[in-house]
């Protein structure tokens, strides 16, 4: 037995081996990865191939292929930025697995709350992670614009950025707002009765305003509709159009700004 | 600076040492010449010498001076065997041999990068800090959300208002400012306005610095903005109880719930 076993791994590991070369050398696979892909063949660590990894992935190429040296230091950014857009995209995908389970209406929305708590694998921990990335969502956004205000990273000639982000923190904070009335309890009912009486005091055409959001008088089941629609489909598709420009006008700026 | 690949520099430095061995091989057949024709030879040392016209030229330009008939001074350093050396006659204005036609500046035609910019490969240098970036906030979102559950209180009820009733926390600081002022105020122009001022910022602040020592006024007035409005959420959150009194949370308690 034992003078067999290594000979038996030797001859598995050249079986492997060999699998893995004739797949790495097969159309199909030479289709998906793109040259600079570390799952080709051959992959080096060469300049040339570290820049086909961004020019030749879709995610990546939201980055230009070099960057500041002083760009990549975790002490200037603290990643507030990416870790924003990085809790968005948590909250989607939690925000989307929400959804299975649950229906926007007065009589059914805390029912399903509470089975999705009690009854769905995983249903309260998913619960969790999307209420407290919401939270953290709105805490990172906000750090991140104290930190560009702080390195003066709004002036010429990124000032259209610097508004296009305002525009991005009140898409959080509504977002935020929205899903807090989703629920269906008496913390979601009372907080959103006092934003929305807030905002009820509009000049001029508050009480129209107020109308809107709520869908009539008196918050219902028509709000909870209304802010459904907004919190999962309206709003997070605004958000998504103005990150995109927000990103691409980063780079169109010149890169992130600095150093001081 | 620049991150010139080690390859490139290699090769730039053999092509250096090319040219500087060409150039010593030159000056031994100017040498041999010298013997034969001290005229050339001289001519060929004062070219060597920092007189940029090269033979060709000075060869043709002394012919044509001979068949005009016209005798010029030899330059300096010409051997006296030498015959009439020319340059070329300063017909110009101002006795000047060219004529400055017009100044094309270098970065009129191409974009010239005066101060090579310092770089480095966004794979792997950005990719990898942002991935442990979004790996730990992941854990740090996962873990916490292991030992701490979302609130759901009791389904929602219209006809039983909570005592007391509070927004989400970011909106807290506008729920403090009701208690001081008008909701019009309060709610609508406040908000408004901060909100206006802050996307305004870039257009009103002229300076163009980004040097912390050079915005002092700019950077404190934000710090006062940034504390003023995190005290008022403060005292929202944990210093507010029934009736939105004011309270001490530790001897009231807590009436916050995220």
């Amino acid at each position: 037995m034992a003078k067999t076993a290594p000979r038996r791994s030797d001859q598995l590991s050249d079986k492997v081996s060999e699998v893995t070369g004739k797949v790495q050398d097969s159309q199909a696979w030479n289709s998906i990865f793109r040259p600079g892909s570390i799952f080709r063949k051959g992959y080096t660590d060469s300049p040339r191939n570290r820049s086909y990894v961004i020019m030749n992935s879709v995610l990546y190429h939201l980055h230009p292929v070099k960057v500041k040296r002083h760009a990549v230091k975790v002490s200037y950014t603290l990643c507030l930025g990416g870790l924003s857009f990085f809790l968005f995209i948590l909250l989607t995908v939690t925000g989307i697995f929400l959804m299975f389970f649950y229906r926007p209406t007065a009589s059914q929305a805390w029912d399903d709350i509470y089975s999705l708590q009690t009854a769905v694998a995983f249903g309260l921990l998913v619960r969790n992670m999307h209420r407290w990335g919401a939270h953290l969502m709105v805490l990172s956004v906000f750090l991140h614009m104290a930190r560009v205000f702080y390195h003066g990273a709004y002036k010429p000639p990124r000032e259209f950025n610097w508004v296009i982000g305002v525009m991005l923190l009140q898409f959080t904070l509504l977002l935020s707002f929205t899903g807090y009335l989703l629920p269906w309890d008496q913390l979601a009912l009372w907080a959103v009765t006092v934003g929305t009486n807030m905002m009820g005091y509009t000049p001029v055409f508050g009480k129209q305003v107020r109308f809107v959001l709520l869908g009539g008088f008196e918050i219902g089941s028509d709000t909870l509709l209304r802010w459904y629609v907004l919190h999962v489909l309206m709003l997070p598709f605004v958000t998504v159009i103005f990150m995109a420009i927000h990103f691409w006008r980063v780079r169109k700026d010149g890169g992130i700004s600095g150093p001081l | 600076m620049t991150e010139i690949p080690e390859h490139l520099r290699k090769r730039a430095e053999a092509a250096k040492a090319k040219a500087e061995g060409n150039k010593a091989g030159e000056a031994v057949p100017a040498a041999a010449e010298a013997a034969a024709a001290p005229a050339v030879a001289a001519v060929a040392a004062g070219g060597g010498g920092g007189d940029k016209i090269p033979d060709y030229l000075f060869d043709r330009g002394r012919s044509a001076a001979q068949n005009a008939g016209l005798a010029v001074a030899a330059p300096a350093g010409a051997v006296a065997t030498a015959p009439a050396d020319t340059r070329p006659v300063a017909s110009g204005p101002g006795g000047h041999t060219q004529r400055l036609l017009t100044v094309v500046k270098s970065g009129s035609i191409q974009d010239v990068r005066a101060t090579p910019q310092d770089k480095v490969h966004t794979w792997p240098h950005l990719i990898v800090a942002e991935f442990v970036a979004a790996l730990l906030i992941t854990a740090f979102t996962f873990i916490f959300s292991v030992f701490v559950n979302a609130p759901l209180l009791e389904l929602a009820n219209l006809n039983r208002t909570p005592n007391p009733s509070k927004a989400p926390w970011y909106f807290l600081g506008l729920q403090e400012l009701l208690t001081m002022f008008h909701p019009m105020v309060a709610g609508v122009t406040i908000p408004g306005m901060g909100l206006f001022v802050l996307g305004m910022a870039p257009y009103v602040d002229k300076n163009p610095s980004n040097k912390p020592e050079d915005r002092k006024f700019t950077v404190a007035l934000l710090t006062v903005f940034l504390m003023f409005w995190a005290v008022l959420v403060c005292i929202g959150s944990f210093f507010r109880g029934p009736g939105f009194n004011f309270v001490f949370p530790w001897t009231r308690g807590l009436f916050f719930e995220l």
